[in-house]
Order: C-alpha cells, then sequence, then structure tokens
C-alpha cells in the first residue's frame, strides 16, 4: 500500500457536452513538489476540485494511502482554491481559527496554530483587520495560511503564486518547499513555468483534459529530439551530413537538430576536420518551450 | 469530527459575528424606542381620556364626594378641587388647567368650561344635582335620606348578555397585534439575513474553502441555527423591555396576558423561522451576487408581507371568520396568524394543534427539498441557476 501519496486516477469530468477532464492520471508522493502546468481551459481547476470532494467526477477515483479519498481525508487536505475566497468582514486571526476548528482542531490548537502562521507570513500587524481590508497581496497570504493552519497531510494549491510581489514568491516558496520536507505531498497549479521549474521535483503538463507528460523536469527536457549547439568558424559542413538538420544558423554558431540513432561523436568529428570548434553543447529545451509544444500540439489536433 | 460540533461551530461563528454589528445593536435599539414611545404614548392618552379636574367653589365644595363617587359610577376619573377665588379659577379653566369650574349653590349651580365642556361631566354633575335636591326634599317630607337610599340599593336591572363582551378584548387585540408585528418583522429580517449570508459565502467564494471540510447541510443547519439565535435573542429583549415598560406605565396586564403571549410568540418564531429560513437559504443559493438577490426573495417576502397585511386586517374585522381560521393553519400563514389569535383567544386549542403539526410536517418537507437545491446550488457559480436544475440534480 502505498504511504503517504496522492493519487489522481483517470478521473473524468464533462459539463454538458464540454469534456473538462479525460482520463487524468497522476500521483504527487510525500516529500515531492508537484508542479501542474498547462494552458487555461485544460482541466487543471477542474481537477483540482474533484480532489478536494468540491466536485464530483464522472469516473475515476482519488486515492490517498492507497484509500479512496472521502469526506474525514479530506479534512487532511490543504487547499487554496483559483478563486480566493475568505469572509470579507471577518478578521484575520478569527477566520483563521474558525477554519482550524472547521478543520478538527480543538480551539486552543487553533489560536496556536493560526498565530503562527500569521507571524510565519508577516502578517502580525494585520491580525486584528478585516480581510477586505488587506491589499491583494496579503489577502493571498491569509489564503496561504487558511490553506496551512491545520497542519494538512496533502496540500492542494491552485495558482498560489499568481498576484504575489517577489517577496512573497520567496515566502510561498520556502513554506512549500518546507512542507514538502517535512513529508507533504503538495501539489500546485501555476502559469510561471521558470518558477515551477525551479522549485518543483516533478512536472505535469495538462491538454486538453489529460495528462501529457509528466516527469522531473531533467527528464521532461531530455525528452525529444536531441540538439546540438556548434560554434565554429563555417558551418557549411553540417548540411553534408546524413541525419543532421540545421535548424538555426547564427553567424558562427547554428543549432543542429539530430536524427534517431546518429551519435553527435560524430557530427564533433565532422566538425573538427573542418576547423576549430570553440562550443559544443546539447541544447535542452525550456519547460517553457515544452509547454508551447505541448500547447500548438493540442491546437493543432483539436 | 462530530457533525454536531460542525454544525455549533458554523452556528456560533454566524452568531457572534451578527450580534457584533452595530446594525443590530441600532436595529435593537430603534425597536425599543419604538415600543417605548408607544407604550407611553398609550398611558397618556388613557390618562387623558379619563381624568377629569373641576375646580369647586363655594358651596359647590360640598359636592366633591358626591360628584367624585357618581363619576367613578360611570367610568370616569374626576379630581375635585377647592378654589376660593373664582376669577383666578375661570382664568385657569381658560388655561386648561381646570376642565370645568362649578360654582353657585344647589339647586343653583353653574358650570363654567373652556370649550364644549365634557358631556359626560355634565350628565353626571346634572345627576349629582337632581339627587341633592331630591335629599333635601325628602328631609322636608319627614323621611330620611338613608332609608330611601337602603331601599333604592338593591333595586337594579338584571342585564344578560347574549354575547359577552371581554373586558381584556382592547388589551388582548394590542397584544395580537403587536406579537403578530414583531413576528413579522422578525421572519422577514432573519430570513434576509440568512439569504445574503449564503450568498456573501457564494459571492466571496469562500464557500469552497467551507465545502471542503463541511457538508452542505451542516453549513446551511448551523447558519440557520446561528442566525435563528440572533433573531430569538432579539426578540426575547424587545419582548422583555416591552412588558416591562407595560406594566410600569400599566398598559396591559403583565402577568397572565403578556407572559402567555411571550411563549406562544417564541414558539411561533422558532416554527416560522425553521420554515422560512431554509426556503431563503435555497433561494439565494440559486444567484451568486447580492444584486441578484431581490428578485428570487421577492415571492418569499411577498408571501410574508401578505399574511401580515391581510391576517392584520382579518383578526381586527373578525378574528374567528373562517377566511382567517383557514390562513391561520396553513403553514406559510400560521407563524404570524396563529400567534395572533391565540393573544385575541379565539384559538380553540384544536386549531393550534393541528396548525404546530402542519408547519412542523411543512418544515420537514421544506428543509428536505431547500436542503437538497442548497446542495446542488451553492458551488455554481455565475449565472442564476434554474430552480427546476437545482431540484434535477
Amino acid at each position: 500500500m502505498p504511504e503517504g501519496v496522492l493519487e489522481i486516477d483517470r478521473i473524468s469530468k464533462r459539463y454538458g457536452e464540454v469534456v473538462a477532464l479525460r482520463d487524468m492520471s497522476f500521483d504527487v508522493r510525500a516529500g515531492e513538489l508537484f508542479g501542474f502546468v498547462g494552458s487555461n481551459g485544460a482541466g487543471k481547476t477542474t481537477a483540482m476540485r474533484i480532489a478536494l470532494g468540491v466536485l464530483v467526477a464522472d469516473s475515476g477515483e482519488v486515492r490517498w494511502n492507497g484509500r479512496t479519498v472521502d469526506f474525514d481525508t479530506r479534512r487532511r487536505i490543504g487547499y487554496m482554491p483559483e478563486e480566493r475566497g475568505l469572509y470579507p468582514r471577518m478578521k484575520v486571526l478569527d477566520q483563521l481559527v474558525y477554519l482550524a476548528e472547521l478543520h478538527g482542531m480543538g480551539t486552543n490548537e487553533a489560536h496556536t496554530s493560526a498565530e503562527n502562521w500569521i507571524a510565519r507570513l508577516g502578517l502580525r500587524d494585520r491580525r486584528s483587520d478585516e480581510v477586505q481590508r488587506l491589499s491583494l497581496g496579503n489577502q493571498q497570504r491569509v489564503q496561504l495560511a487558511a490553506a496551512l493552519v491545520h497542519e494538512p497531510d496533502v496540500l492542494v494549491l491552485d495558482e498560489p503564486f499568481s498576484g504575489l510581489d517577489p517577496v512573497a514568491v520567496d515566502v510561498m516558496s520556502q513554506v512549500l518547499r518546507e512542507k514538502a520536507s517535512a513529508g507533504v505531498p503538495v501539489v500546485f497549479s501555476s502559469h510561471q513555468l521558470d518558477l515551477v521549474e525551479r522549485l518543483c521535483d516533478r512536472v505535469g503538463i495538462v491538454g486538453a483534459g489529460s495528462m501529457v507528460a509528466s516527469g522531473t523536469v531533467d527528464e521532461l527536457r531530455s525528452g525529444g529530439t536531441p540538439r546540438l549547439v556548434v560554434e565554429s568558424p563555417t558551418t557549411d559542413w553540417a548540411a553534408t551530413l546524413g541525419g543532421v538538420r540545421v535548424i538555426e544558423k547564427n553567424g558562427t554558431r547554428c543549432v543542429l537538430e539530430l536524427a534517431d540513432g546518429v551519435d553527435d561523436q560524430t557530427v564533433l568529428h565532422a566538425a573538427l576536420a573542418v576547423g576549430p570548434v570553440h562550443e559544443f553543447s546539447r541544447q535542452r529545451p525550456s519547460l517553457t518551450e515544452l509547454f508551447r509544444n505541448v500547447v500548438t500540439t493540442e491546437g493543432r489536433n483539436a | 469530527m462530530t457533525s454536531a460540533r460542525s454544525v455549533s461551530l458554523v452556528a456560533k461563528r454566524e452568531f457572534v459575528s451578527k450580534v457584533r454589528t452595530r446594525s443590530f445593536l441600532v436595529g435593537t435599539a430603534v425597536i425599543i424606542a419604538v415600543l417605548a414611545g408607544y407604550v407611553v404614548l398609550q398611558s397618556v392618552l388613557f390618562d387623558d381620556q379619563q381624568r377629569s379636574v373641576v375646580g369647586l367653589s363655594g358651596q359647590a365644595t360640598q359636592l366633591a364626594d358626591p360628584l367624585r363617587e357618581k363619576a367613578r359610577a360611570f367610568g370616569v376619573d374626576v379630581e375635585t378641587r377647592d378654589v376660593t377665588t373664582a376669577g383666578d379659577a375661570e382664568q385657569q379653566v381658560r388655561d386648561g388647567a381646570l376642565d370645568a369650574l362649578v360654582t353657585g349653590a344647589p339647586p343653583e349651580l353653574k358650570m363654567i368650561v373652556k370649550g364644549s365642556g365634557d358631556e359626560v361631566l355634565t350628565t353626571t354633575l346634572n345627576d349629582v344635582l337632581r339627587q341633592q335636591v331630591l335629599i333635601a326634599q325628602l328631609a322636608e317630607a319627614g323621611t330620611t335620606p338613608q332609608e330611601v337610599a337602603q331601599s333604592l340599593a338593591g333595586v337594579k336591572v338584571d342585564v344578560t348578555a347574549l354575547e359577552p363582551v371581554d373586558p381584556q378584548r382592547g388589551q388582548r387585540l394590542a397584544i395580537g397585534l403587536i406579537v403578530a408585528a414583531l413576528l413579522y418583522y422578525s421572519l422577514l429580517v432573519y430570513g434576509t439575513m440568512v439569504a445574503q449570508g449564503v450568498v456573501e459565502e457564494k459571492s466571496s467564494r469562500v464557500v469552497e474553502i467551507l465545502l471542503a471540510t463541511l457538508r452542505p447541510w451542516q453549513l446551511l443547519l448551523g447558519k440557520v441555527i446561528g442566525l435563528g439565535a440572533v433573531g430569538l435573542l432579539q426578540l426575547l429583549v424587545i419582548s422583555t423591555v416591552g412588558l416591562g415598560l407595560s406594566s410600569a406605565f400599566d398598559v396591559i396586564d403583565v402577568s397572565t396576558l403578556g407572559g402567555a403571549a411571550l411563549l406562544t410568540g417564541v414558539l411561533w418564531y422558532l416554527l416560522g423561522f425553521f420554515l422560512y429560513a431554509t426556503v431563503f437559504a435555497a433561494a439565494a443559493s440559486l444567484v451568486s451576487r447580492q444584486e441578484e438577490l431581490q428578485s428570487v426573495l421577492t415571492p418569499i417576502s411577498m408571501t410574508i408581507i401578505v399574511a401580515f397585511v391581510a391576517g392584520i386586517n382579518l383578526m381586527i374585522g373578525s378574528p374567528s371568520g373562517t377566511t382567517v381560521t383557514v390562513l391561520s393553519l396553513l403553514p406559510p400563514f400560521a407563524p404570524i396568524l396563529m400567534p395572533g389569535r391565540m393573544a385575541l383567544g379565539v384559538a380553540p386549542a384544536w386549531q393550534v394543534v393541528l396548525a404546530v403539526v402542519l408547519a412542523l410536517a411543512a418544515i420537514a418537507a421544506i428543509t428536505w427539498l431547500g436542503g437538497k437545491v442548497y446542495a446542488n446550488a451553492v458551488l455554481r457559480t455565475g449565472a442564476r441557476v434554474k430552480l427546476r436544475e437545482a431540484l434535477r440534480l
């Protein structure tokens, strides 16, 4: 039985004629930060809402520790919905204490935890203010505190970084890292791909309601057709090699794409035979490029 | 965590956050002020109508006792004052300090009034005068007035009332109307508050976080209990202050009528609130913004308003009539009409029991149906959810 793993197993959901999710599967392991990326309307939010039981899937299952997630296990999940939601006229501290209590904490424990997260997220001066009087950035911090205040076993955060200033982004990243190190599986969606690339242990790319690719950032980047960057006085030699395509040429620098089975050492020898080689490296696509690739492929299929 | 704890947490939050608001405190104070004003006005009017101050001058002063007694027999309270200088007294009549000035000696009395004079007072005075003259003549004829008085004392008409009038009818009607008005106010205001709370959670999207840890019925029940308790608290504060003032000013008989009205009022508030609150909540869950709320609440508010307006008119006119009897048995109208009729003392026990049973049955049905609509619609933000869709899912 898998311990500390959140599994999303082939969930499907349709709204009338619109298919929101089609056999979406992925898992998040204990101590792992899982980044969830995909274009708008790809199904990220729907998947998260189903995991939280706020929506009911047409088919498929969400499991925690190998057991179907039920009402009591859901209490142990920390959730930050895409549409931020707090009582606008409730004070920050009261709000957090209330949410902690609703998740099963005793009153004293709830107070301690709420004060703790308020201090941690730099909200101490605003603890007695109504939420509606806070800046959007600070509201966002309260929202994160609301997801964390009951010390959840799993974190599911929908776009936690949107609308944050760089300092808040750092605080948020640090908190998520820390939670993951404590053995909590953390899954969050984001459009800030550089951030996802930097922060996440594994990434899932969603397109049209299903998981197109998932794995560590390295795995994802090393997948696909290998490319080489070569810098040498002339680049004419490249065109003569079989299985090599020049896709970019910029003065003395060119980017080559190798067909399957072509050894990069063959290319290096061919280049050295012509003249000196100042740079020879493997070019790996950034997450942004991978993402763009997925999105355009998806667009073509649709 | 038990459902009871979840529900009580929600209820506590609703209660505390509403009781702390300025609108609750101000609202309660305003109602109490209005009620106090009404009570004071009643007692002042009561005093004015019943009490006349009559100045007696010269030989007329000997009429003070018979005049007061006779007046009491007519149901009027007369205060007599001996005046020494007739001129001053006339001025007092002009100023309104005295209602009338009586001078001269029987049988030739003169009464000076400012305007048209009080008819009852004139009649009373005439009677007293005739009696004085009679006594004087009897004395001349050799019969003592005491003998005559004794033989007259036993002589009176035996009255049989075909439809006896309850001496407390006026008070009962006043209490019935106040109870109906307070229940009308409470149901409308606190029902609307439930609806606003539902939409606030929906429009601020906090409901999504709540429903990740609460079941819809727990959230709904907690809200209804919490706000219902706020309404009950206000009702009790208002009633207690109202009854206290009324007894201080002798406007109503607090011990029996008032206490009974308070009990039935609380019972019917609870029945009415649980009946209407779920309907308000279910209707509110169909919309996502406060601005859209009015359109879905209108049919519900109208029912309550019709129950109140029609009910009040029928209650004053014919509280035992067929229309008002039937209406007071039907669950949507019973919470306002039945306590009113009970305060009037015209509702037989079987009708009260029937109305309570019907109301309980309606609450069970409405809670089930309303809870279903709420659970289906509360997470669907955006366009207004059609009732049929919310019921079908």
